[in-house]
């Protein structure tokens, strides 16, 4: 071993805790500024998205694995906590509420163990095809064993079980999202660890260039495998907070919607930088709680979404948020405003158009009952009327004809500034 | 597994007893009637070389001759179809990449090889962590491994890139990233390291100057590299081995193998003549 040659500073890092602390606040903070029972719910929600869209990450950001069966070991996770809620509710089992995730977070663990062998022996494609193969299986044997499953219905349990401990019954929603948060705050804190341990680098390693990394050392598979159970063990805390928040588990938690749900949220986010599946988690629960109360289309939306930050942003959030950040700390970020301002400003109005159309569709096929009208942003459209569509494409038109001028314009712009930003770099690097 | 092994020479036990841990046969590295084929063709066709702890080893020879190949089998990319491998007397064919790179082989790439999306300091740390023992590692931080973070200092000060130490190193230069792949490669501390074409693709001076730099960190260790460059090889090498056609016909020093009618005949000649004739 090598002994020190020098005394190496290490500063207390202020921002880093400065960080974590304002992540705490907010935790503690949000619902006392939401306090109806619908926001509370919803940011319980968010602190169980959070962590499995993390979790998601760990395979996909950090370890280039792009699984399509995550849902396996979020609901597996779930399946295993409302049972042991149950055992403990019958009296047969003796544990406290507070524990029941790490009882979701180990049947993750396990599962992830068991199936992940299989699942890491090779990266990529097959990787890939894997866990869609164990994500249909599983989701095909959850409709088959109803005594574990639940069948259509399936399993309910009562959080209030046992005596309150110091007040706390977990009957009222604000004690369960306590909980759930700082479940958040320590699982976000264990993630974030693990991105920098030698194991987390190495799997960083691995997804950009497998084979060097079998020739320094370190088994590609075992790495792969490491990272998987880990991820399991998370996605399964996920998962157990879900069983407490909701109270019922049924078979659509291990189903392959969820599992797309977790790549198409994780990917929106962000899955380059480790705080872009947070991002993805929020939007996760907007999307599914109120957006589809607001249309009946809300899927397409998302769709449309998705396809929209694949071709232009494949980053996801978390990245357009850091070149910008770049963009600012060189001081340029002032001379796009504009360019931003009308990027908004017509993507809105193509947004416009488009929803015009998608409403009036939805309406002919799902409420023609209601009448030929429909109100789309306080106007009234006539499904019946060649105008409104003939309108509704005009506005989407347009809305994209200027959209894509300003775009090009906006590009040719950046591209300038990322040139200046490399010139600078390079200039300071030579000084 | 075989331990049987030739007599050494005279002039090898006299090697081995200068040095304390010796393997049987003295030889850092050895290979025996190694063949490989694909399908029907055998590209390597029985070659036997045995080369000394310290050595720099040239392999040259045409295009297609199986340098590559040579160099995958001894590294485990590839399994031979049969022959022995031995990596301090010890058997290493059939191994696993990695089993073979924990056991004191590492070797560098002919394409640049790196992590593009790590910063050359982080290309340098993944290369040192498994030999200091910071193996499937999940409970430490990488910032607390004094040794580790250590040592990948002093590989990037070596390799002269401590300036781009926070660089990814898929926006470093060409060369740049060919000095990044040898620090990756001699960073795990391996007693026998390969370089396949270390040079290639760069210009005259950067070759000169890469070559020092070869030299220079690869100190104490048995060198093996296949070169296109006869100035490099001739300059670098204590011994060179010329492979042509799966086969080496001829492994000696420099000045006998310049001299070898038989390598002149096959290769040399053709390639020295090229050279002169590109000014070189």
């Amino acid at each position: 071993m090598m002994s020190k040659t020098h005394y190496v500073f290490k500063p207390y890092n202020v921002g880093r805790w400065i960080t974590w602390g304002l992540f705490a606040l907010l935790l503690l903070m949000a619902p006392k500024v939401f306090t109806s029972n619908l926001s509370i719910s919803m940011l319980a929600q968010m602190g169980i998205a959070i962590i499995a869209c993390l979790s998601y990450n760990m395979l996909l950001g950090q370890g280039g694995m792009l699984s399509f069966g995550h849902a396996v070991y979020t609901g597996l996770g779930s399946y295993m906590a409302i049972h042991a809620l149950l055992r403990v509710s019958e009296g047969m089992m003796n544990m406290p509420v507070s524990l029941i995730p790490i009882v979701g977070g180990l049947a993750g663990l396990v599962f992830a163990i068991l199936f992940g062998y299989v699942t890491t022996k090779k990266a990529g494609t097959t990787f890939a095809m894997i866990t869609l193969g164990i994500g249909e299986l599983v989701f095909a044997m959850s409709l088959m064993f109803s005594e574990f499953f639940g069948g259509e219905a399936g399993i309910t349990a009562d959080r209030m079980v046992g005596d309150p401990v110091m007040g706390i019954s977990y009957g009222p929603n604000i004690q369960v999202y306590y909980l759930i948060a700082v479940y958040t705050f320590v699982c976000v804190a264990l993630m974030f660890a693990f991105t920098r341990t030698p194991l987390g680098r190495i799997l960083n390693a691995v997804r950009d260039n497998p084979e060097r990394v079998e020739f320094i050392g370190y088994n590609t598979q075992m790495v792969r495998y490491l990272a998987f159970i880990i991820a399991g063990f998370f996605a399964g805390i996920s998962g157990g907070l879900a069983a407490i928040q909701f109270e019922i588990v049924t078979a659509e938690v291990v189903g392959p919607v969820r599992s797309g749900g977790y790549l198409l949220f994780t990917f929106l986010g962000g899955a380059t930088f480790f705080f872009g599946p947070i991002i993805g988690g929020v939007l996760m629960v907007l999307a599914f709680v109120l957006f589809s109360e607001i249309t009946k289309a809300w899927l397409l939306y998302l769709g449309l979404i998705f396809l929209f930050m694949v071709m232009y942003a494949p980053g996801g959030i978390a990245s357009l948020i850091m070149m910008n950040l770049r963009v600012a700390a060189f001081g340029r970020l002032r001379e796009l405003w504009v360019s931003y301002l009308a990027m908004a400003g017509s993507a809105l109005v193509m947004l416009a158009g488009a929803g015009a159309l998608i409403e009036m569709v939805y309406h002919l096929q799902l409420s023609t009952a209601m009448g030929d009208t429909v109100a789309f942003l306080g106007v009234p459209l006539d499904t019946t009327r060649a105008d409104s569509w003939f309108g509704g494409a005009f506005v989407m038109l347009t809305g994209l004809g200027i959209f894509e001028l300003v775009r090009r314009h906006f590009m040719r712009h950046w591209a300038d500034i990322q040139t200046d930003i490399e010139k600078e770099i390079k200039r300071r690097e030579t000084e | 597994m075989s331990r049987a092994h030739p007599e050494p020479t005279p002039q090898a036990r006299h090697y081995d007893e200068s040095i304390s841990h010796v393997a049987p046969g003295g030889y850092a590295l050895e290979l025996r009637d190694l063949r490989k084929s694909f399908g029907k063709t055998e590209i390597i066709r029985g070659v036997n070389l045995a080369v000394r702890r310290g050595e720099r080893v040239a392999i040259i020879g045409p295009n297609g001759a199986g340098k590559s190949t040579l160099f995958n089998l001894i590294s485990g990319r590839f399994a031979p179809t049969s022959g022995q491998v031995l990596l301090e007397g010890q058997r290493i064919d059939g191994k696993k990449p990695y089993q073979i790179n924990r056991l004191g082989l590492s070797r560098s790439f002919q394409i640049t090889n790196i992590f593009p999306k790590l910063s050359v300091f982080e290309n340098l740390r993944c290369g040192v962590l498994w030999s200091l023992g910071y193996r499937y590692t999940m409970f430490r931080f990488l910032a607390d491994l004094d040794d580790a973070n250590e040592r990948a200092e002093q590989l990037m000060e070596m390799i002269r890139l401590d300036k781009k130490r926070d660089t990814l190193a898929m926006n470093l230069t060409y060369a740049e990233q060919r000095a990044l792949e040898i620090g990756i490669t001699i960073g795990g501390g391996a007693g026998v390291v390969l370089l396949d074409e270390p040079t290639a693709g760069m210009s005259k001076s950067e070759t000169g100057r890469f070559i020092d730099l070869i030299r220079e960190v690869t100190v104490g260790k048995t060198l093996l590299t296949v070169e296109h460059d006869m100035g490099v090889v001739f300059g670098l090498a204590d011994k060179i081995a010329v492979v042509v056609y799966g086969e080496v016909i001829a492994f000696d020093t420099p000045e006998a193998v310049r001299a070898n009618p038989q390598v002149q005949e096959a290769y040399l000649g053709s390639v020295l003549a090229d050279q002169q004739a590109a000014g070189h």
